[in-house]
């Protein structure tokens, strides 16, 4: 019987974390969800959000610009196209992508496809930000929701 | 006879020539190796990625995503061409550019418009020649590109199909067979058959379990059939940069055999004339004591 979730966050370019965990939470498109071990076969669409694992006590956050979460009893695999530690986040190259997106949120109307580019990019931007600040204090769950 | 001088100066400038397409193989040869190993680090993705896509193609209808369905009329065809930027790789930019043209030129006869989207210079110069509009062109991006260039492109290729500027989208790249083989390849990309993506995934041995699915079936594949083109792209963009790496590596290493072989014939020249002159000096010499005891 499986006791441990064995995480995998792949992202194109590299294996971001391969850990041993006793929970998982994510923000999936439908909302935040934590995944124990033996849980049901599950396929998830993720939001941008943070990934946040569990293991004997102490919590790593993992900062995940979408993608996709396969789950099985003993095995969680994160498909991202972008996924970093806190202390891999660039926080200058955030911090000047925020000022980017605001700057053209406040220029764009609401209908515009750019516009809900612009929010994402925001909400990209926020969260890096927000990670990289808390980085090493070791959180607790932070949602998506929160950056809008 | 040449001039001693003139054979010296070019034995000189071979050996230069020589020491640039010598240092060029070994650069080629370490770009390549971070190439390859940019490969082997995209392949747990992608390997996962047909892996999901083909478990959620088996049971979808085609009509439940445009990019699923095939046109019954194809009016405009894409084609994707990815090249290097850069030249002196042998054959290998032409080969993907002929491919990509003859592709062009047969669809145009059937009557069909052709656009043309370049990735890297050597391909946007070839088809700026030819009668094809460009629609858009990536130029010094193969150097140093990442995942969000095929994002970039996907995004333009993916509105554009949906939006019905194009009916078909066919990628050519160069594909990375060995150190010693690259083959130019087109890949029909839009639209996608589900089959082809569930033919890619290996099929995993064993009964799965049933999936839960969040937020659905269709959903899901709404979200990652997008992204299947960003993969699709993004294999391209990898292999065609491996298999530069590996087709100048090639050239290279032939250009310096070429340039010992030129040195060694123009020594021999070389070793000729000067024998000449000491000759011709000689009987200069021995020519002119003759006359004095005349």
């Amino acid at each position: 019987m499986a006791k441990t979730l064995a995480v995998e966050i792949v992202t194109p370019d590299r294996l971001v974390l391969g850990q041993e965990a006793d929970s998982v939470t994510m923000s999936g498109v439908a909302g935040e969800f934590t995944v124990l071990p033996l849980h049901i076969p599950f396929l998830s669409a993720l939001a941008i959000g943070t990934v946040v694992i569990r293991r004997a006590g102490a919590a790593k956050s993992v900062f995940v610009s979408g993608g996709f979460a396969d789950v099985t009893a003993d095995r969680v695999l994160i498909l991202a196209e972008a996924a970093e530690l806190p202390e891999e986040i660039d926080a200058e190259r955030a911090r000047k992508a925020r000022e980017r997106a605001e700057a053209r949120l406040a220029v764009q109307h609401r209908e515009d496809v750019d516009f809900t580019r612009a929010k994402a990019a925001l909400q990209r931007a926020l969260l890096r930000l927000k990670l990289h600040g808390s980085s090493g204090k070791g959180l607790g769950g932070v949602s998506a929701g929160l950056a809008r | 006879m040449p001039a001693l001088k003139d054979v010296k100066n070019k034995i000189t400038a071979v050996k230069k020539t020589k020491q640039i397409t010598k240092a060029m193989n070994m650069v080629a040869s370490a770009k390549l190796r971070g190439a390859q190993a940019r490969i082997e680090r995209f392949r747990p993705y992608a390997d996962k990625f047909y892996e999901m896509l083909g478990e959620l193609a088996k049971g979808a209808d085609p009509s439940v995503h445009p990019l699923l369905e095939a046109r019954e009329e194809v009016k405009t065809v894409l084609l994707v061409v990815i090249t290097s930027d850069r030249g002196l790789c042998g054959a290998f930019n032409h080969n993907i550019a002929s491919a990509a043209l003859k592709l062009a030129k047969t669809k145009a006869a059937e009557g069909k418009t052709v656009k043309v989207l370049c990735v890297g210079r050597k391909g946007r110069d070839v088809f700026r020649r030819t009668e094809f509009e460009i629609v858009a062109a990536y130029v010094n991006e193969m150097s140093s590109f990442d995942f969000s260039l095929a994002s970039r492109i996907g995004s333009e290729v993916i509105g554009g199909y949906v939006g019905g500027a194009y009916d078909e989208v066919t990628m050519a790249f160069g594909k990375f067979v060995s150190l010693a083989r690259q083959e130019a390849t087109l890949l029909p990309v839009l639209p996608l058959s589900p089959a082809e993506a569930g033919e890619v995934a290996a099929e995993p041995a064993g009964p799965k379990a049933e999936y839960l699915y969040e937020p659905s079936v269709e959903g899901l594949l709404a979200e990652l059939l997008p992204r299947f083109i960003n993969v699709q792209i993004y294999r391209g963009l990898l292999d065609t940069s491996a298999s530069e790496h590996a087709a100048r590596m090639r050239s290279m290493d032939n250009a310096t055999r070429n340039c010992d072989d030129l040195v060694s014939s123009l020594t021999l020249v070389y070793n000729k004339a000067r024998q000449a002159a000491i000759t011709k000096e000689l009987m200069d010499i021995v020519g002119g004591s003759e006359a004095l005891k005349g």
